[in-house]
Parts: structure tokens; C-alpha cells; sequence
């Protein structure tokens, strides 16, 4: 039986990881490798990057802390943000990536993510989707959540599938930051009908919030990024906690 | 030692490369016969398609080259599955190292098998210091069935093929380069081993 996955992320700004609240009062948070490797360490099933780097500023050779990463790594991670091509894709996989997420650019061209799936796999395709509740509907946001779309989640959800997309990264907008707990109910639905694994994301404040998320929540993973950035949770007392509550968990 | 990962272009050699770096060795990535037949240690990492990693092999003379190979081997998920008889994937003969075929995943489960799951029933000398139950780090849709070459095993969709070995020859279908300290722990045991068995 596979493991439930606990998955710290960490927002990455031309190379250096940054902490901050909504994007905003970004502040130097170290070295990306040395954070990526403690995280590995502490027993982080996985790891995720999402690089905030402005496009704008985002040179090719900008993303060489992907093979830093890489070096210091002992488990699988993912890299988010700015990705639009399979050159892009090919790039980040040849500097030690295992997963790639994309989110507004399947907005943009859904057909990309066939053609990921086809060129490098399933297995190595995240499709991350921002939504909150308007007018009783769950609505898919793009770029990190500041434009709404007319995409509607579960349709949204179900067709990136059907395109190929491996694993789903689902932000609940109303949820994140709040610290109230994870979207269960929308997981539970969410978990029931795709047929590939669902990362819960958003809203993560307390041990409680994960064990839920887990079981009333059926995800596969929880993402959460303050609570372990700033220490106020740590992975292996996470870990400990779940384990007692009978969750499935690497220790 | 020379520590050689044949590269023949399916997947990518990153992880694998810089995991055995981790461990104090210094690594050669070898596409020619030559190279790999000067090695120590050869590892053989492979992500795709069987099919096609097989008529990559061809094309650079490898599939003639890694059977007659002498020293200590270690097939990584592709790698192992490429080491046996068939395979169901594309239909493709391997290179018939163990008489064995790969089959697609088939069960109330999904596919592909991706994430940390238990082994069972772990052996030395490539799970020396390894408890039972220890998790891996696993991705594929193609799996090994339970044999007599079976040094570990792993519950998913029924119990299959986590790790196997003949001779000089290893196997294992979870990334020892991304399962943690377990998984460097696999490696280092395969890099140490000095082709006696522990008494």
C-alpha cells in the first residue's frame, strides 16, 4: 500500500527560496539546496518548487539551481512556475527534476499537456489548479490566482486527466493561508473521480488539518509551505503524529 | 573503482549520477562497449519505453555487451525490467539476463505505481542493514513477477518483484537514488559488494 506523502514547498526567486505571506513582503529564506536537503533529510516525501521568478527575468541559465537541488536530493521532487514548452520540460529534466507542474500555460493551450505526457510520460506531468467558490461554483483562477477563467474545477480537473496529466495539484484559494484546515469535502470529491493521485494544497495550520485531509479528505499527498518554512510544524513530529492516527506513512 | 552508468538515451542519468557521487565515487557515463567493459560497477538506469530503450541498446552494440558483463551490475526500474526475457511493453525482447517477463499492471489500482510503498522480505547482500518493511521510492506500469531471483518484494496490485539478482546481476525496480537513506543505503551495499557472499 503506498504511502500518504507529506510535500513541503518551497517559492523560489531567481535561484534563492523566499518566504512571504501571498506572494507579498518576500523575504530571503537560504540557500535552495541546503533547504531542499534538510527537508529530504527530516523525511519530506517529496519536495516542491514553484520559481516566482518574474518571466521577464527568467534566463535560461537561470533555473541552473535545479541541478544544485538535485545534488543534495535524496527524494523526488517537482518544479513549478514560467513552465510553457517541452523544451522548457527538457531542460528541467535534464538538471535533475522529476516532476514538472504547470499550470497557467495548460490554461492557455490544453493541448500542452498532451504533448508533455506523450514526449516525457504521465508520470512526471502535475497539472496545479487554483480555485475558490463563486456563486456556489468552484473557479479555476490562473497565474498564481490573480486572473479568473471560465474554466469550472472538477471539468477542469477531468479533462487535464483525460489529456494525461499524472497527478493533480489542487490550491483551494478560499483555504490558503487561513490556516483552517484543508478543502475536504472538495478532495474527497475530487479524489473520487480522477483517476490519478490528488495533492491537497492550501489551508494547512495543525496536525489535525493533515490527518483529515487524509482520511475525510481521501487525497494521496498534502502540500503545505509556512507552517514547516517557518518551524512552527516540523515534518518528522508530523509524521509521528499521522503515524499514530493510523495514516499510511513513510517513517 | 570506475563506476561506469550507461548512458544509451532513455532517461535521464542526473539522479542516479549524483547519488553515487553522494557515496565518495566518481562516475563515468559510458555509451561505447569499450567503456563500459573497463568499469568496476556498472549500473543501468532506464526511463521510457521498453521497446524503444531496447532498440537503443541495439543500435550501440550494448545488448551483446551487458549479458557477457563480468562485474557487479545493477539494473534501475527500466534497467531491470531490460535485463529480462520479454517484455509485454511494446512487445519487445530483452536481454534474456533473467527468464523472466515484465507484464502491465492489472488490478483495483491505479497505474502508474508511483509513490513510497514496503518492501518485504529483503536479502543480503543488496539489502544488508535494510529492515523488512522499508519504504522505496517506485514508479512504473510494468512490473516482474514473483521468482526464484527475487531478493525483495512489494505489495501493490498482488505481491511482485521489488529487487532480484543472478550472479554478478542485480535488480531493482524502485529508484535507489530517490528513496531517501534506504535507497543510498541499496546503493552502497551494491558499490561495496566484492563479489564473495557474507559468510
Amino acid at each position: 500500500m503506498l504511502a500518504k506523502r507529506i510535500i513541503p514547498c518551497l517559492d523560489v526567486k531567481e535561484g534563492r527560496a523566499v518566504k512571504g505571506v501571498n506572494f507579498e513582503n518576500l523575504r530571503d529564506a537560504g540557500d535552495i539546496a541546503e533547504l531542499s536537503a534538510r527537508y529530504s533529510d527530516e523525511g519530506a516525501d517529496e519536495i516542491v518548487f514553484l520559481d516566482i521568478t518574474a518571466s521577464h527575468e527568467r534566463r535560461t541559465t537561470a533555473r541552473e539551481w535545479v541541478a544544485r537541488v538535485a545534488g543534495v536530493t535524496r527524494v523526488p521532487f517537482t518544479v513549478g512556475g514560467g513552465i510553457a514548452s517541452e523544451r522548457d520540460v527538457e531542460a528541467l529534466l535534464r538538471r535533475g527534476a522529476d516532476k514538472i507542474s504547470i499550470n497557467s500555460a495548460a490554461l492557455d493551450d490544453p493541448s500542452l499537456v498532451d504533448r508533455l505526457a506523450r514526449a516525457f510520460g504521465s508520470q512526471c506531468v502535475v497539472v496545479a489548479i487554483d480555485a475558490r467558490v463563486e456563486r456556489g461554483t468552484w473557479r479555476v483562477y490562473r497565474q498564481g490566482g490573480r486572473v479568473t477563467t471560465p474554466r469550472e474545477l472538477f471539468e477542469w480537473a477531468d479533462e487535464v486527466t483525460c489529456r494525461g496529466a499524472g497527478e493533480i495539484l489542487f490550491t483551494s484559494m478560499d483555504h490558503d493561508g487561513m490556516r483552517r484546515g484543508f478543502a475536504v469535502e472538495t478532495l474527497a470529491r475530487l479524489a473520487g473521480r480522477l483517476p490519478v493521485p490528488v495533492i491537497a494544497s492550501g489551508g494547512a495550520g495543525a496536525l489535525e488539518h493533515f490527518r483529515d485531509v487524509f482520511t475525510a479528505g481521501k487525497a494521496d499527498a498534502a502540500l503545505a509551505a509556512g507552517i514547516f518554512h517557518f518551524r512552527e510544524m516540523t515534518i518528522p513530529a508530523l509524521k509521528e503524529y499521522l503515524a499514530r492516527e493510523n495514516i499510511t506513512i513513510r517513517l | 573503482m570506475n563506476v561506469t552508468i550507461i548512458e544509451y538515451g532513455a532517461g535521464n542519468l542526473f539522479s542516479v549520477r549524483a547519488a553515487v557521487e553522494r557515496l565518495g565515487h566518481s562516475v563515468t557515463l559510458g555509451s561505447q562497449p569499450g567503456e563500459i567493459l573497463a568499469a568496476d560497477r556498472v549500473i543501468f538506469p532506464g526511463v521510457g519505453q521498453a521497446r524503444s530503450a531496447m532498440d537503443k541498446l541495439r543500435a550501440a552494440g550494448l545488448d551483446e555487451v551487458i549479458p557477457a558483463l563480468r562485474v557487479p551490475v545493477l539494473g534501475i526500474c527500466l534497467g531491470m525490467q531490460l535485463m529480462c526475457e520479454r517484455s509485454e511493453e511494446g512487445d519487445t525482447a530483452g536481454l534474456g539476463i533473467f527468464p523472466l517477463e515484465a507484464r502491465r499492471i492489472e488490478g483495483d489500482c491505479k497505474v502508474p505505481h508511483m509513490g513510497w510503498n514496503r518492501i518485504v522480505d529483503p536479502q543480503p547482500p543488496l539489502f544488508d542493514g535494510i529492515r523488512e518493511g522499508e519504504w522505496f521510492y517506485f514508479v512504473h506500469s510494468y512490473y516482474l513477477p514473483v521468482s526464484s531471483y527475487q531478493v525483495a518484494g512489494c505489495r501493490y496490485h498482488a505481491l511482485f518483484c521489488a529487487a532480484l539478482r543472478r550472479d554478478n546481476f542485480f535488480g531493482c525496480q524502485f529508484h535507489p537514488e530517490k528513496s531517501g537513506e534506504a535507497g543510498e543505503r541499496v546503493l552502497r551495499n551494491f558499490l561495496d559488494w566484492n563479489g564473495h557472499e557474507r559468510a
